[in-house]
């Protein structure tokens, strides 16, 4: 298994930006995908001949195509501004994890091969020729960014780290080199309906064990419905949600919020995945066939509502482009946002009158919430402006007397990566893993000396899952993470007696 | 990659996992639990035991909650908890007992 052959890298009082260490992350790269996960996704196999060509030729249409990637290319003015916003930087100190420099290793291909002054005077403006070295580089480099985008928020000129490692991507996926853990991901999802392969029938049987599990816990009979026709809301959630803790809780959650509103719902076992992978491989196409499947499972199950569940990407790639991509919505009911955020679903419940908490349950905890990048930094929730960060810490306040927020610089738009994101949630990415949630390690312990915070909060499958691995290696339970819907489900007074 | 055991050749992928799942035996599970410095005692067993029975079933690894309960009720409720199977498999019960019953790594946000 993976033992660790690295070394955790130490919690400090305050945040030190590390001097560089050249190459220090040279040797981090993820599992290459095998013939048969390329070829489900209609990419080659493996690496191209004319490998060179191919790239080129990606790059200019994705330059063509997008007009973004061409404007973040000639914009940046090296400032200097990103080059200790990123986690990776902070937690590896390898110089070509500074965004700048990550994104330097497209700019400096593109200013040869697409500029004028690259291709007559190449060394006079930094650019390069396309190598098999570069390449080796961009699968290295551009599987250590989470496209978290943490440093467009500091870049004076916007620019998107996160669309050009998508891009890198992109161009390595059509000249043969794809990642084994994102492609192999996105064929389970267009073969079996979600990223695990889970089937219908296991599906099924989970879903009324945890009928069975809530009943005993608290004798009511609270249902997780699937495949129901008719329902009022469709309920689309990452995958992980049915298989693996902290999740599951959330989920549990879920289903006593819509028991407890006696909305009528239903799980899809054809769209049976909110996680939507295709974002992190920049592709359009897969983003667009992943997420036609919850369009197309709306429809045939006749639901009035969308709501997601806890998924970071997920409500990037429903809230922001879903309309795009699968739309339009005008089949659902248009008195409620769609899609909607199950968080924003029980703050409405909330805010009406129609849930009971008993905060008293929580009691034993004291709690923060770790903001989840796609969620802060690429989408909104509610009405107002900043309700993706007001609504799961009104959620979270509801539920529990003692919450406290960690270091304003590493919250809101400044949160910081879980460092798992992006596609990078795997296991031969682990010291990558370890080293880049360094930042927010080190903002949790703080508030475990200062407030005697007992548990972390996350609305994301991927931070969930990310945190449960990486707090041990910082001294800390692997059960501090926790589903906001968990905190939410475990204090809902449940009964008719309201 | 590969391994060997009574002279009999298992392909595995890169982190360990048995390439053909017909191929596992008890024999090749206590190989790769020794390659991980764990030795597999008949509670190890009865949690293999069970993946191996619910794959044949659902082509799928039990989710967390289906185990823990299906192994609380063999061994009793003290131990149907994911703290209890972290103590037996102390990288992660969905993955390092997969890999020992010969199952493939469970994917995704996990």
């Amino acid at each position: 298994m993976d033992k660790a052959e690295f070394e955790t890298p130490e919690l400090k009082e305050y945040t030190v930006v590390p001097l560089v260490q050249e190459g220090s992350m040279a040797h981090s790269k993820p599992f290459v995908a095998k013939p048969e996960h390329q070829e489900q996704l209609g990419f080659p196999g493996e690496l191209v001949d004319d490998w060179k060509e191919r790239a080129l030729d990606k790059m200019g249409e994705l330059l063509g195509k997008y007009r973004s990637l061409q404007v973040f290319l000639d914009a940046c003015v090296k400032c200097g501004a990103c080059t200790d916003k990123c986690h990776y930087y902070l937690g590896t100190a390898d110089p070509k994890n500074m965004p700048v420099a990550r994104q330097d290793l497209l700019r400096k291909v593109y200013r040869r091969y697409f500029t004028l002054a690259g291709r007559y005077f190449p060394a006079l403006v930094g650019a390069t020729d396309l190598t098999e070295a570069v390449v080796e580089d961009w699968y290295r480099y551009y599987h250590q960014c989470s496209e978290c985008r943490r440093c467009s928020v500091f870049c004076p000129y916007g620019i998107d780290t996160a669309e050009i490692t998508m891009a890198g991507r992109e161009i390595l996926d059509s000249i043969g080199v794809g990642q084994k853990y994102s492609n192999e991901i996105i064929g389970k999802v267009h073969r079996i309906g979600n990223n695990l392969g889970l089937p219908e029938p296991a599906l099924a049987d989970t879903l009324e064990g945890l009928e069975e599990e809530v009943e005993e816990d608290t004798g009511v009979a609270v249902k997780f419905p699937l495949d129901q026709e008719g329902a009022d809301v469709l309920l689309v959630t990452p995958s992980a949600d049915f298989f693996a803790e902290p999740h599951v809780d959330g989920l549990i959650g879920y289903g006593k919020v819509f028991h407890q509103a006696g909305i009528s719902w239903t799980l899809s076992s054809y769209a049976s995945e909110a996680a939507n992978f295709g974002i992190f491989i920049g592709s359009y196409e897969h983003m667009q066939k992943v997420a036609m499947r919850i369009r197309k499972a709306a429809l045939e199950l006749g639901v009035n509502r969308i709501v997601v569940g806890e998924c970071g990407h997920a409500w990037r790639v429903a809230y922001s482009f879903w309309n795009t991509l699968i739309g339009p919505f005008d089949f659902l009911d248009p008195a409620y946002p769609a899609p909607q955020h199950i968080c924003e679903f029980t703050y409405d419940l909330m805010q009406r009158g129609a849930l009971k908490l008993d905060k008293e349950a929580n009691d034993d905890k004291v709690v923060t919430f770790h903001d989840s990048c796609n969620v802060s930094r690429a989408s909104r929730m509610g009405d107002m402006p900043g309700g993706q960060f007001i609504i799961p810490r009104a959620l979270l306040r509801a539920s529990c007397n003692h919450f406290v927020d960690m270091a304003p610089e590493t919250i809101n738009e400044n949160t910081f990566c879980c460092g798992g994101g992006g596609g990078l949630l795997t296991d031969d990415l682990v010291e990558l893993r370890v080293k880049g949630a360094l930042p927010r390690m080190q903002a949790l312990q703080q508030v475990i000396d200062e407030n005697g915070v007992t548990h972390m909060a996350a609305i994301c499958a991927i931070c969930k899952s990310q945190f449960t691995k990486v707090l041990p290696y910082y001294q800390l339970g692997m059960d501090m993470i926790i589903s906001v819907h968990q905190l939410v489900g475990d204090t809902l007074v449940l009964g008719d007696e309201q | 990659m590969s391994f060997e055991v009574n002279g009999k050749t298992y392909e595995t992928d890169e982190e360990g996992y048995l390439a053909d799942l017909s191929q596992w035996n008890p024999e090749a599970a206590e190989y790769m639990a020794k390659e991980d410095d764990c030795d597999l005692s008949e509670y190890h067993w009865e949690v293999i035991n069970f993946l191996r029975e619910y794959y044949e079933e659902y082509q799928i690894a039990p989710a967390v909650r289906v185990l823990t309960k299906a192994i609380g009720k063999k061994l009793g409720k003290d131990k149907g908890n994911s703290k209890y199977l972290y103590e037996l498999f102390p990288y992660g019960p969905a993955k390092q007992a997969c890999k020992y019953a010969g199952l493939p790594k469970p994917t995704g946000c996990v």
